[in-house]
């Protein structure tokens, strides 16, 4: 019979100072005001939580803000994906400055993002000028929501698929080749399952950065209700009021949600690395 | 062991100097905290010199003020969360009633100065694109089907809520009391709004430099300012028939005055907003002074005669004006589920 044990061995010391270090970090950082988030949620009975739940601006807000969350964490994944594939795969002029402006989102202040953006985008911007003629407004549309959420994205599937690619060995590939795959064969059965677990990594990161983003969005968002108004927004709103309640409800809600998103994440992920192997 | 000490005599004797250096200037120097909205930046910066003048004569210390701007509301939350705010300057009766609900305030400051408290004014007009293209004259042109309206979202606004009752104010007058009407002519006003910012500083940047829309619903100094920094080859000021009288309020946070022994400090500041020189600021400053009489009469040009209702009159109060429109699930939020 096998005794269970609470860690095995180490012969790495200072076991008990770096994780209770750990475990206490966590818990003051994390853990406290994610508690303190849903015991102030659960002062509001039933019925007005309900109330929250099933308003029609409520969950018109919720779709707009995680549907345009994950469509944006989707295209992130395409083009991120291509940009550290030109990246690290060719040796082109100015190869670093175009590394270095792949953080440019991380660095700029968010409202300084959105004031921009919304400056390019309405339909008398540099922009928005080029679209206006065949009836299309970007700026206070879903579409303008969208592109700040691709802005903010950017940066986390490129940085994260990179050194996976930069590491990946380029005889599997001559392998590939010599066992007469075709170039596409190669990249969907070789390239690409070797990065999915990259790839997934940095799409869980553009989707959650995207889904609680506020001061990009909300100067290009139009917060028309029921049309461009994004959760955050109406977090605000019941701040606004002093309904402390029923602003941690949703705030609640969102984030349960992001939970279960990030959770079906990692099942794919652990799926795909038994699937594919640990690579 | 000989480290850990040294550390500590040493940063005992930080503490020392710190704590000496504060009481020193302390001693010297009085300070004062102004909790105020979102515009008035250019306002208090004028006045906050002007008072420390007046407070070095009449007592002979310095004082250091503090101005702190932002929207209203979140102001109020920061106030009633722990900022230690000595007086508040705020664009509506609601927001110091909201301080006063956490008890930071006692009931009755209203009449603790003169005019309910209210030491200046200001209303709402109509900023509109040089020339009046779509010639915007009245409320009423606000619901033709060619015209765009910036207004702010009245949920994040102090100011975007006196937008909201003067144009309901407006069609109440013209209906002779049909609230139905009001409400209705409100909500077509709303759909004709294609971007909601949180603030009126938003809004005017979304009109002016993003050259959205067709006309602002705004404060008359935020528009007077807009016209005073581009000129009028680029904007132009329309006076609707009628408007809302905004009676901005002040007050000493009584709470925290009583705590750090300020209230004659804090009671001088709020006073001295109703003599001459300071009525004069307001009125340089595009707001409207209380006493137009002490004001030299080329200041007042910049605000024409309009019909101006009070929220007193027209909507009891903001006790109740406040949570019938604005609240969740008042009339602001039913304009929009009605769709």
């Amino acid at each position: 019979m096998t005794r269970i044990r609470f860690r095995e061995p180490s012969i790495i010391p200072g076991f008990r100072l770096t994780f209770g270090f750990t475990i206490l970090y966590l818990f003051l950082i994390v853990i406290v005001p994610i508690v303190g988030l849903y015991m102030k949620t659960f002062e509001l009975d039933w019925p007005s939580f309900w109330r929250i739940l099933t308003g029609s601006r409520f969950q018109a807000a919720l779709k707009l803000s995680f549907g345009a969350s994950l469509l944006a964490a989707l295209f992130n994944v395409v083009i991120g994906l291509l940009i550290a594939w030109v990246i690290v795969r060719y040796r082109f002029f100015a190869r670093r400055l175009v590394d270095a402006i792949i953080d440019l989102p991380f660095a700029l202040p968010t409202a300084v993002a959105g004031i921009a953006l919304t400056a390019l985008y309405v339909p008398q911007g540099w922009i928005g000028r080029l679209f206006s003629p065949y009836g299309i407004t970007i700026a206070y549309t879903p579409l303008g929501i969208w592109i700040a959420l691709v802005f903010i994205g950017l940066p986390f599937v490129v940085r994260t698929v990179q050194p996976v690619l930069e590491d990946f060995n380029a005889e599997v590939e001559e392998a590939a080749a010599t066992l007469g795959a075709s170039r596409l064969t190669t990249i969907v059965r070789v390239i690409l399952p070797a990065l999915l677990p990259a790839i997934l990594t940095g799409f869980s990161l553009a989707f959650a950065r995207a889904v609680g983003e506020y001061g990009s969005v909300i100067f290009i968002a139009g917060n028309i209700p029921r049309q461009t108004e994004i959760l955050p927004l109406l977090i605000v709103f019941r701040l606004e009021e002093r309904d402390y309640a029923a602003a941690s409800a949703i705030a609640a809600i969102m984030l349960t949600v992001s939970f279960l998103i990030l959770l079906l994440v990692n099942l794919i992920q652990s799926w795909s690395n038994r699937r594919f192997g640990n690579v | 062991m000989t480290v850990n000490r040294r550390i500590l005599v040493l940063s005992a004797v930080v503490g020392v100097a710190m704590s000496l250096g504060a009481s020193g200037s302390a001693l010297a120097q009085d300070s004062l905290n102004n909790v105020s909205y979102d515009p008035t930046r250019e306002l208090y910066r004028e006045y906050s010199d002007h008072f420390a003048k007046v407070w070095k004569e009449k007592t002979g210390r310095t004082v250091a003020i503090s101005n702190s701007h932002g929207g209203s509301g979140a102001q109020v939350r920061s106030v009633n969360e722990g900022v230690p705010a000595d007086v508040v300057t705020f664009p509506l009766e609601g927001d110091i009633l909201g301080i006063q609900a956490a008890g930071l305030i006692e009931p009755g400051w209203q009449s603790e100065f003169p005019a309910q408290s209210s030491p200046y004014t200001s209303t709402i007009v109509f900023l509109v694109r040089a020339g009046n293209p779509k010639g915007i004259k009245d409320w009423d042109d606000l619901i033709r089907q060619d015209v765009q309206v910036i207004t702010p979202n009245p949920k994040t606004s102090g100011g975007a809520r006196w937008n909201y009752l003067a144009a309901w104010a407006y069609e109440l007058e013209r209906s002779g009391g049909d609230e139905q009407k009001a409400r209705d002519f409100v909500a077509e006003i709303y759909k004709h709004v294609p971007v909601l910012d949180t603030g009126a500083r938003g809004s005017t940047n979304t009109f002016v430099q993003n050259k959205v829309g067709d006309v602002l619903i705004a404060w008359e100094n935020e528009a007077l300012l807009s016209v005073k920094e581009f000129g009028a080859a680029e904007y132009e000021i329309v006076v609707p028939s009628v408007s809302i009288l905004a009676e901005v309020k002040v007050a000493i946070v009584d709470k925290n005055v009583d705590a750090n022994g300020k209230r004659e400090l804090a009671h001088a500041f709020l006073e001295e907003l109703y003599s001459p020189e300071s009525q004069q600021i307001f009125a340089r400053n595009f707001y409207r002074p209380l006493y137009p009489d002490q004001v030299d009469p080329e200041a007042l040009k910049a605000f024409p005669e309009l019909k101006l209702v009070k929220v007193g009159d027209v909507f009891g109060g903001w006790e109740k004006a406040q949570p019938t429109h604005f609240d969740e699930g008042g009339v602001f939020d039913q304009i929009y589920s009605n769709d």
